[in-house]
């Protein structure tokens, strides 16, 4: 049996966790106070992911850049490949909260959505 | 002189919540004062997610978190003046201003609320030896390098203090291609949020160096490398145990002070511990009509509590406003401390008016070190009335206890709340 320690990364308490683990198959979460502490052991013991959360290039904006998140967690494997893929944007302004500037991230099937707003300027 | 009920002096996350709920409380005009070219303060350029989840129940990044309050805060009713830099508030609440547009102009508040937020230690209050190159940064200067300007301050990067804002940035930099060597914290334990060392540090292998501090920085006119050295329990370096980056960068994460120039000027009374106002259940300052919320208060680790304090602040000096100074405090005055020492350090608010409070009132505070499964107790003059077992409790991280209006009421004569921490 494999025991592994976590802290939960759900809320800012940050309760640690023990998860115990024969193979791939959980058999217990103990520490957290709540659901989502251990929804997260659960899946960072398999398949961690992560939101991200980066900057675009925004062009005839008020500021260069425009800030961005991912719609829905992704692989931590992929954080690399999703930064390569926002890197690569070329928005134009323009560009409200909530709007879709990416489809489909590094093949997650997560999209990328902006969080600020930029107004654009002549 | 223009006539205004509430004048809020910045327009960060305290300011916005306190507009708001002063609109709310029935307030006619309630002005926000800020400096910068838009609303929202630091919250624009924290784009990292985990905000507003007490708030609004989901994790927010810091500008979707500040576009929900200046949309609820305009839809309330309150009024703006950006670009503008208040220099002066008077004993009896003549607001002077400044901006590019109106010149130099006088408001007379019905009350005040100060929500000027905080700012970054700068390396000149660090005594860090060495010359004085290119490349040594605060976290929060670097985070709006990045985030708002799009320009990037390093490579090889070292961060001093572990901080919310050092941790947030260790990540930020390394997504961004560059490689952050090490955090490093002078004290035995980080400051910073348990989870954001596991998804800045651990996630990205980033050595976090507890008891560590930078003794030496090379490089003339830009910085070249960094010297480590371990700490001893008087937190000096110990000889023999230095080591050496070669880095381009250095950020600087060794805590946030509240800036309360303004309100010292007015002569608002300043607590040493907090270097905030001392105020009492209703956030007004030592000045009457004068409220005080958010990081200029004392530096909170969530948004979350900034809001939920500065709408108790917004709500208070509406009222004040609205009885134009005639509101009645109450005449039971209840004195709140802190044991001090490795305890808790400080209490807000410092005095409760028992018979004018809430039913409820939250104490918040923070401890001097860490302490595990040990109680944070109240007493009410020399009996305890709360003892709550913590599993861990740490000077990075605001605690809070609540306070009934029930509780203090059942004590004839009530002259002194104690809040300290108890092994058992």
């Amino acid at each position: 049996m494999e025991k592994r320690e976590l802290t939960c990364i759900g809320c800012p308490m940050g309760c640690s966790i023990t998860v115990e683990m024969e193979g791939k198959d959980i058999l217990s979460v103990a520490g957290n106070s709540c659901r989502i502490g251990d929804r997260y052991a659960r899946t960072e013991v398999i398949n961690p992911v992560r939101t991200l959360t980066t900057t675009a290039v925004v062009e005839g904006g008020d500021l260069p850049r425009v800030s961005v998140r991912t719609a829905a967690n992704v692989p931590k494997g992929k954080l690399a490949e999703c930064m390569k893929a926002i890197n690569a944007l070329r928005l134009k302004a323009p560009v409200a909260i909530g709007d879709i500037v990416l489809h489909d991230i590094a093949g997650t099937g997560v999209d990328v959505v902006a969080t600020k707003n930029i107004r654009r300027v002549s | 002189m223009n006539s205004v009920d509430v004048v809020i002096i910045g327009g960060g996350p305290a300011g916005l919540a306190a507009a708001v709920s002063a609109k709310e409380a029935g307030s006619g005009k309630v002005l926000v004062i800020e400096r910068n070219n838009e609303l929202g303060g630091i919250l624009v350029q924290c784009i990292h997610n985990g905000f507003g989840l007490h708030t609004f129940g989901e994790e927010l990044t810091g500008p979707e978190y500040a576009d929900r309050y200046i949309k609820k805060a305009t839809e309330a009713g309150a009024e703006f003046l950006l670009n503008t830099m208040v220099l002066d508030i008077s004993g009896d609440r003549v607001v002077t201003a400044m901006n590019e547009k109106d010149g130099l102009f006088q408001i007379k508040a019905g009350a005040v609320i100060l929500a000027m937020g905080c700012r970054e230690r700068p390396r000149g209050a660090l005594n860090i030896p060495g010359s004085r190159p290119a490349g040594i940064y605060t976290a929060g200067t670097a985070q709006r390098l990045i985030n708002i300007e799009g320009l990037m301050p390093g490579k090889e990067v070292v961060i001093l203090g572990s901080g919310d804002i050092g941790l947030i940035m260790a990540r930020r930099m390394t997504l961004e291609g560059a490689h952050v060597n090490a955090v490093v914290e002078l004290m035995p334990y980080s400051t910073g949020l348990r989870r954001n060392i596991v998804q800045c540090l651990d996630d990205f292998n980033i050595p976090l160096l507890l008891s560590h501090t930078v003794i030496r920085t090379e490089g003339k006119e830009h910085l070249t490398g960094v010297v480590v050295a371990e700490v001893g329990p008087d937190r000096k370096p110990v000889p023999g145990t230095e080591i050496h980056y070669d880095c381009d960068c250095l950020l600087l994460s060794c805590g946030l002070i509240p800036e309360n120039e303004l309100s010292r000027q007015t002569g608002v009374a300043i607590s040493p511990v907090t270097n905030g106002p001392v105020v009492d259940d209703t956030f007004e300052t030592s000045i009457p009509g004068v409220f005080s919320c958010g990081n200029v208060l004392h530096v909170h680790d969530l948004v979350d509590y900034v809001s939920e304090e500065a709408g108790k602040a917004g709500r208070y000096a509406a009222v004040y406003a609205r009885k134009h100074g005639a509101e009645e405090r109450g005449s039971h005055r209840i004195e709140v401390c802190a044991e001090g020492g490795r305890g808790v350090r400080y209490t807000v608010p410092s005095s409760i008016y028992e018979d004018s409070m809430d039913e409820k009132v939250t104490v918040r505070f923070r401890v001097g070190s860490v302490f595990k499964w040990a109680y944070i107790s109240v007493y009410a003059d020399d009996e305890r009335i709360l003892h709550q077992k913590k599993k861990i409790l740490t000077p990075g991280e605001m605690c809070q206890v609540q306070i009934t209006k029930e509780q203090l009421q059942s004590i004839s004569g009530l002259k002194k709340l104690t809040v300290k921490i108890e092994e058992e």
